[in-house]
């Protein structure tokens, strides 16, 4: 079973998750940015934050034979400081940068003003810059959220096939999938999905546009649900290439969408030992 | 296709623009030439204020500068090589190299830190040393491998660079990519007596010592007015074995 994890949040994972990541089949994931747990106060700690997704934590990936590619973006709950929202001004030099899939976790928290303007404004990044988009559905009020965000996007220059939208569950399926939009599901131990509720999702809805990821980061979550989505599938008498689309093939239709996908797992040793172009050149 | 002239007289540039263009296919190699020329029509004529567009070109080399056969897979060494010749023909001082280094992801990063000894920093020669240090300290071993280069052979003090070497023992960067280690080794007691204590620590630990070590230590031990130190120095009986020794550390700036 190959895994490509959509939407995890590695920065706060061990290197026993990559471990056991990879011994249940996972080869690739997307890290995207979003709130740390601590609420930042300068845009200086998001660059860093920005440059650890672009570099430290794709090296860390590499070690344990994962691809990791990242979405850059202002997240809506911290979009409402204005301590943060000069940040909105420095993503386009993050968002040409080659390990950069999509401007995201982007999307309502609590519905205010803020919100909005982060939301379609970085909407039109992701269109000016070629890349698709990861909407994070919120947390609270999910539905009347949701019906916001849609009418955002409608107003946006996004088409829907170039947006996921994510964290839904069964009261918000019906009317993503009429959207047009990419279905994310966030498998959690408590809260969002729980592999056999996304195993009914999946018998009604089919596994065309899925993503399944496990949105593991520093609350209480695991980096191994999507692994135990596709056991339920399989159980459930879904085949072996039903799961191979949703937990690979279609992550890799979606972020393929920047152009910007690199699945070579690049041994990090590799370029230790020097770079043979550069050689030739001595 | 027009291809713009590499700057004058460096023959490794001319030597590497080739040797690049004989790896890449014609999409990644009209791409070349593109930022090629941006990057020299900037150098000769800087933009104002805005970021030059030869900078959009240095982080997108990645996904431009991919392997010429379908599936057109990504080749991060044609993608590095690019990089260092767009930072050659831009002629980048060392305000520019420090805000690429400072924005860039690990793969521009190492571009910048094997520029580092190409580049026209000569009104500020140490311009580039901060950018040494802040790689030395990071545990992201491609960028301590880009490190340890012939600018780094030229700029560290001794202290720093000793750190340097023991950093690469550490890290299991090969000192292969130290540049100048039989010329910085030679003779360097204080060196030896780093690396003495660090084979102990790992003996009394029951861990292996690092294959590299007694090839450095071997060189450490050359008098310091000697001539005759061979730069690819066979290992002595002390050393044991190592499939490095015969290496090139091409000395300086080969």
């Amino acid at each position: 079973m190959r895994i490509f994890d959509p939407h995890i949040h590695m920065t706060s994972r061990t290197t026993d998750d990559y471990e056991a990541m990879y011994a249940a089949g996972v080869r690739a994931l997307v890290e995207p940015a979003f709130w740390l747990g601590q609420p930042r106060t300068s845009p200086a700690s998001f660059f860093d934050y920005f440059d650890s997704l672009l570099g430290w934590e794709p090296f860390r990936a590499a070690q344990h034979g994962i691809a990791h590619h990242c979405t850059i973006a202002l997240n809506p709950k911290e979009a409402n400081d204005p301590r943060c929202t000069p940040v909105l001004d420095e993503l386009p030099r993050y968002l040409v940068k080659d390990s950069v899939v999509a401007v995201g976790e982007i999307g309502y928290d609590s519905m205010t003003p803020a919100e909005d303007t982060a939301l379609a404004a970085q909407l039109q990044l992701a269109a000016d810059h070629g890349l698709p988009a990861l909407v994070h559905t919120p947390h609270r009020d999910k539905a009347a959220g949701l019906k916001r965000t849609l009418d955002v996007l409608r107003e946006s220059d996004l088409p829907p096939d170039r947006v996921v939208l994510d964290h839904l569950n069964e009261t918000t399926v019906g009317d993503a999938t009429d959207s047009g939009c990419w279905l994310g599901f966030s498998i959690y131990p408590d809260t969002k999905m729980d592999p056999e509720r996304m195993v009914r999702i999946l018998r009604v809805h089919g596994t065309e546009r899925v993503l399944v990821n496990s949105a593991a980061d520093w609350g209480r979550s695991d980096p191994l649900k999507t692994r135990h989505v596709g056991e339920a599938m399989l159980a459930a008498g879904f085949s072996d290439d039903d799961v191979d689309q949703v937990l690979w093939r279609n992550p890799v239709a979606f972020y393929g969408q920047s152009g910007r996908l690199s699945l070579d797992i690049t041994d990090p040793g590799v370029l230790h030992e020097g770079n043979s172009i550069l050689r030739g050149g001595e | 296709m027009l291809t713009p002239d590499p700057p004058p007289d460096d023959p490794w540039i001319t030597r590497l623009d080739k040797a690049l263009r004989d790896r890449l296919g014609d999409t990644a190699r009209t791409w070349l030439d593109e930022a090629l020329t941006e990057a020299l029509n900037e150098a000769t004529s800087p933009a104002p204020a805005a970021p030059p567009r030869w900078e959009a070109r240095f982080a997108s080399a990645g996904r431009h500068c991919v392997r010429r056969e379908p599936p057109h897979h990504a080749d991060p060494e044609a993608a590095e090589a690019a990089r260092v010749l767009i930072l050659c023909a831009a002629r980048a001082d060392g305000a520019t190299v420090t805000r690429l280094y400072e924005h860039g992801t690990a793969a521009e990063r190492r571009a910048v830190l094997l520029a580092l000894s190409r580049l026209p920093l000569s009104t500020d020669g140490h311009a580039g040393l901060p950018l040494i240090e802040d790689a030395l300290r990071t545990n992201d071993t491609r960028l301590v491998a880009a490190a340890v280069g012939p600018y780094a052979a030229r700029h560290l003090d001794a202290h720093a660079w000793r750190h340097a070497v023991l950093k690469c023992l550490f890290t299991g960067v090969s000192v292969d990519a130290v540049a100048g280690l039989a010329e910085r080794s030679r003779g360097d007691a204080e060196l030896a007596r780093m690396l003495g204590d660090y084979a102990r620590e790992r003996t009394s630990a029951g861990r292996p010592v690092p294959d590299d070590l007694p090839r450095v230590l071997t060189l450490t031990q050359l008098s310091p007015l000697s001539a005759d130190a061979p730069a690819g120095l066979p290992n002595d009986a002390s050393a044991g074995p190592s499939g490095h020794a015969s290496a090139d550390p091409s000395p300086e700036e080969a």
